[in-house]
């Protein structure tokens, strides 16, 4: 039996697990996919927002510009990349003008710092490549980029170091609870029993909820395409320019990201399939006119690949964070939509805050707060390099050519807690397959090193766990033929 | 008489020759606009012939697998049958280009033989 | 810092030619430098036939053809480095590699020959939508799967693109016990060879649809099915022709890209249209001693022009090393442009003073032309008129120029290649 089972290992279930390490528990995480960021954690916009755009007093204001301070703190203690680049909120009608100022005071209320408003000189002094009809912009310097896989990751590595067990491929089918309040968790790999569940399953929470409470929820698939940019073409803006906002959400923004490309998106299309992270020709369509309203020379021929996200919507545009009044002991997270990328630190500590004083747990005393990431040796010296060659040759070899990724890297990716089962999570962990030929090259490569690595055949080898094999059977039928 | 529409490989144009033949006697060829598509027309209709490449398993050597080829035309008509030969074939390293893996296949005359060294 | 007189980068068709050409103009100390296990490149996974006539005058096999060049390489003795990355190359021709074994490591190069080929147009690139499953490759990552390590992406197969790869992809499949349901190409027209579509797509009954295009790709987690539709004359999707094909795999061969990274650090000028380096009749880039040749330069469709190409930059490469690194170029620099249904030239620039006597100058149309001529004009007057049957985009085409004509035209500004109607 555990103390705590946390459902979904999206960005929000690995901080919510991370912070209950801190505890003496017995914790788990139940994932229905094969890795953790599979759901709306990877496929967004990668941005820490500042915190001007969520409604004053609402949680989803606090949470955000909490989350955001954590931000920096996060990011070095887990050794991934975060940069605050700042935004700019771009104003291209003079009647709309006066919003910049709503939004100015929006910020300022939820306690954003260093908030700004440019004139169109000012602004076209920071970016050079806004659109001409720029009237005016607010500038936000607290806003950031990070790696959204990185940071899940790097939360729920640390999370399974601090003794989180992580229980992939496991989808929660039924929960109930017995006579003595434990709840009980129906699975495709059989039943778990928990004191405590964290519903954090994304697009999925209002499922999850209404297994457990008679005051029903409803949780909107709300589709964002998105197209990313070649590195070549990084340059185009330094900051993440967003149109003003509208009752869809914050628009399609164009920014650069973390590892140096740049990313257009989303659009914002409600739908009714929680799978349903297809990209549309319509969508993409709408997402490069409107970016195009905002930016100039915007060369959507370096496209190197497009992809979709589901935000977790829900009617009142608010996060439900709380104990679930009619279900005791079962904790939501949902909602949880933009800017829950940002807000995930915030909402760990907030989940991690309550759960403690409901269930008096102790703090450990060796609690590890830091995890050793991946390492970047473009990052090192030469002769640093060639110390690790020599110490480890898997680092000479050299499998994604695009993005320079080694042999040593996806090793450690293979090897390391939670570690990668499938190109994807390899991809994730380690960006091989993310540049611009898109794993045309290595991906035949990254095979081999699982298919030798995790003693599997290489039929059995997935882009993505569950049925999604690569290759389909050996040529020349299954025994290969007769000695001639 | 019979008539077969072909289009000819002789050069990019791929004209659409027709051939009206009786029995094995070429009747007219028309529709080519040189002497190429006259030729290849005549050649094609009774007797279409391919080279086969493949590969086949290999024992103990660097690679998992050789590639192969008829080592000249085989009728079109024999190439689903010589592939089965192909895929049933196995081999032990090393392999040298030109090797015979299958001698006179299908009784063409023809090897399949090898196309790259496997140590 | 080791040196060479030559380094090569890549060990595929071109810089084994280039290689070879360089050793037999009696360079010494050449290395090419190869980023996979063995030498060939692309070669080694191209099982066909249908490679050598021009430069053999018989029909070999990819590995056949690569094999004869290596055998060269061993003959000659030229040294070669397998698995080695080249990491950069400086503007003054220091050459950063990799390796497990040597680490990472400079060489300082006399000339440096890019020899880097070409890759494949991924899905990212062409804006296709729908899900994002597996099953999903690039035609010549199937050809590797299939032909080197033997492994079969799936059994029901759509191919989008008309590429050489993609039509002999499609024979590859079928031969190999799949059913390749259609090939859509989004042009009008196949960008692959003629006899390709006759003996892949003809031979075994699998059509070919000319202006379609895939417009959803369906299956969250393994690809189940994609839909196709015909697109009009501004390549968008006409509603209502749309098909639906269930099939476990989707190949797609929609364009070669040349591989200038490393050449774009070095700082090598570009030209837009081939996304290759811009260079003069030496095929020596902006950047002295840094030639290129083969795909990287252009995307070529047939090997032997590659080898031939490759086999000019070895020997320019050997010029420019045994004049000690010193340029020669003359006062009389022609520009070479390609406008009227001509897409682009190679080279882009000629030496007058220093071209060969015979000069082949290779390029591309940019549509299907049919009894058309090919016209090159000295500035404003016309030098060479050639009548052609046909005239297509998936062909490479070439006109000679003579040395001495050029020497004859006064003051000779610009050459410039034209398609004409009459």
């Amino acid at each position: 039996m555990y103390d705590i089972i946390i459902i979904g290992a999206g960005v929000t279930g690995s901080a919510v697990a991370r912070e209950l390490s801190r505890y003496n528990a017995n914790i788990c995480v139940l994932e229905k996919c094969e890795d953790v960021c599979e759901g709306t954690s990877k496929a967004n916009s990668a941005i820490v927002h500042a915190g001007f755009d969520a409604t004053n007093g609402s949680l989803m204001a606090k949470m955000n510009v909490r989350g955001n301070e954590l931000m920096g703190k996060l990011a070095e203690d887990l050794d991934i990349p975060f940069k605050r680049n700042g935004a700019m909120v771009v104003c291209i009608h003079k009647e709309a003008i006066d919003g910049l100022k709503t939004l100015y005071d929006r910020g300022i209320a939820n306690g954003v710092k260093e908030l700004k408003i440019l004139d169109r000189e000012e602004a076209l002094k920071l970016e050079p490549n806004l659109s001409k009809n720029v009237e005016g912009a607010l500038y936000a310097p607290t806003s950031g980029i990070i790696c959204p896989f990185m940071l899940n990751i790097a939360m729920a590595e640390n999370a399974a170091e601090n003794g989180v067990d992580f229980h992939f491929n496991t989808k929660v089918e039924d929960i109930y609870s017995d006579d003595e309040g434990i709840w009980h968790l129906r699975t495709n790999n059989g039943e778990y029993k928990t004191r405590y569940v964290v519903n954090a399953a994304g697009v999925y929470s209002d499922v999850i909820h209404n297994m457990v409470s008679e005051n029903k929820i409803s949780i909107t698939p709300r589709r964002g395409d998105y197209c990313l940019l070649d590195k070549e073409v990084g340059g185009l803006v330094s900051h993440t320019i967003f149109p003003q906002p509208t009752n869809l959400g914050k628009g399609v923004l164009v920014s650069p990201t973390i590892h140096g490309n740049i990313i257009v998106g989303p659009t914002a299309v409600d739908i009714e399939n929680k799978e349903g992270n297809n990209t549309t020709a319509a969508g993409i369509e709408d997402l490069i006119t409107k970016a195009n309203d905002h930016v100039d020379n915007l060369p959507m021929r370096k496209v190197i690949t497009s992809f979709a996200g589901l935000r977790a919507h829900e009617a009142s545009h608010e996060f439900i964070i709380k104990e679930v009044e009619d279900a005791p002991h079962f904790i939501d997270c949902a909602g949880i939509e933009s800017p829950g990328l940002t807000s995930c630190p915030a909402i760990g500590e907030m989940v991690g805050e309550m759960l403690k004083e409901k269930m008096n747990l102790e703090e450990k005393k060796n609690w590890i707060s830091k995890r050793k990431g991946i390492l970047n040796p473009t990052e090192m010296s030469v002769e640093e390099r060639n110390e690790l060659i020599k110490k480890e040759p898997a680092y000479g070899q050299i499998i994604c050519r695009c993005e320079s990724i080694s042999e040593g890297e996806i090793l450690d990716a293979i090897h390391r807690p939670l570690g990668a089962r499938s190109l994807d999570g390899v991809k994730r962990r380690t960006r091989a397959g993310m540049g611009r030929c898109q794993g045309g090259f290595c991906s035949p490569r990254v095979m081999e090193i699982l298919h030798r690595e995790l003693n599997l055949p290489l039929e059995e080898i997935t882009k993505s766990g569950g049925r999604s094999n690569i290759v389909l059977e050996r040529t020349k039928g299954t025994n290969g033929g007769e000695t001639a | 008489m019979e008539r077969k529409d072909l289009t000819c490989i002789g050069c990019p144009m791929g004209c659409t020759v027709t051939v009206e033949f009786e029995g094995e006697e070429v009747l007219e060829v028309s529709g080519n606009t040189c002497a190429i598509g006259d030729q290849y027309a005549r050649n094609e209709v009774f007797h279409p012939e391919r080279t086969i490449t493949s590969t086949v398993t290999v024992d103990g050597g660097d690679k998992p697998r050789c590639s192969v080829k008829t080592a000249g035309n085989i009728p079109k008509d024999k190439i689903y049958e010589c592939m089965k030969l192909i895929d049933a074939t196995r081999v032990k390293a090393p392999v040298k280009i030109g090797d015979v893996v299958i001698k006179n296949v299908l009784g063409t005359g023809v090897d399949v033989v090898a196309t790259k060294n496997v140590s | 810092m080791t040196s060479y007189d030559i380094v090569i980068v890549g060990g595929g068709p071109a810089g084994l030619a280039a290689a070879v050409s360089a050793r037999k103009a009696g360079i010494d100390k050449i290395l090419i430098l190869e980023r996979d296990k063995e030498l060939g490149g692309i070669l080694n996974q191209c099982i066909h036939n249908g490679f050598g006539l021009h430069t053999f005058k018989e029909e070999l096999t990819g590995p056949e053809y690569a094999s004869r060049y290596i055998d060269q390489v061993l003959e000659e003795k030229i040294e070669y480095r397998l698995n080695t990355m080249v990491m950069d190359i400086s503007n003054d021709r220091v050459v950063t590699a990799m390796s497990k074994e040597e680490g990472m490591y400079q060489i300082k190069a006399g000339a440096v020959i890019l020899a880097m080929g070409c890759r494949e147009r991924p899905r990212g690139a062409l804006n296709i939508p729908g899900y994002r499953p597996a099953g999903i490759f690039s035609a010549g990552t199937a050809q590797r799967l299939v032909n080197m390590e033997g492994y079969m992406p799936g059994r029901e197969v759509v191919i989008l693109g008309s590429g050489d790869i993609g039509l002999i992809m499609a024979r590859r499949m079928t031969l190999e016990g799949a059913k390749v349901k259609v090939v859509a190409e989004l042009l009008p027209y196949s960008g692959g060879l003629k006899r390709n579509i006759v003996q892949c797509l003809d031979d075994y009954g699998i059509p070919l649809k000319l202006s379609h295009t895939v417009v959803d790709i369906e299956g969250k987690e393994h690809i189940t099915a994609v839909t196709i539709a015909q697109v009009d004359s501004n390549n968008l999707p006409i509603p209502g022709t749309e098909e639906r094909y269930t099939c476990d795999t989707l190949l797609l061969s929609c364009g070669l890209i040349p591989e200038n990274e490393l050449s774009n650090k070095a700082g090598v000028e570009m030209n837009p249209i081939t996304s290759g380096p811009r260079v003069d009749d030496s095929l020596e880039t902006n950047i002295p001693g840094v030639f290129a040749c083969g795909n990287v330069l252009h995307v070529h469709d047939l090997v032997d022009y590659v080898s031939e190409e490759a086999a000019l930059a070895g020997a320019n490469a050997a010029k420019y090393v045994k004049n000690g690194g010193k340029e020669e170029k003359g006062s009389h620099i022609v520009e070479v442009k390609a406008t009227d249904g001509a897409r682009y030239t190679v080279p882009s620039t000629i030496d007058v003073d220093n071209m060969e006597d015979l000069l082949t100058v290779r390029f591309r149309v940019g549509y299907v032309f049919k009894d058309a001529f090919v016209s090159v004009y000295f500035d404003d007057e016309r030098v060479q008129h050639l009548k052609k049957r046909i005239l297509a985009p998936g062909e490479m085409e070439q006109v000679i120029l003579q040395k001495a004509k050029l020497l004859e035209a006064k003051d000779l500004k610009t050459i410039t290649i034209k398609i004409e109607a009459e």
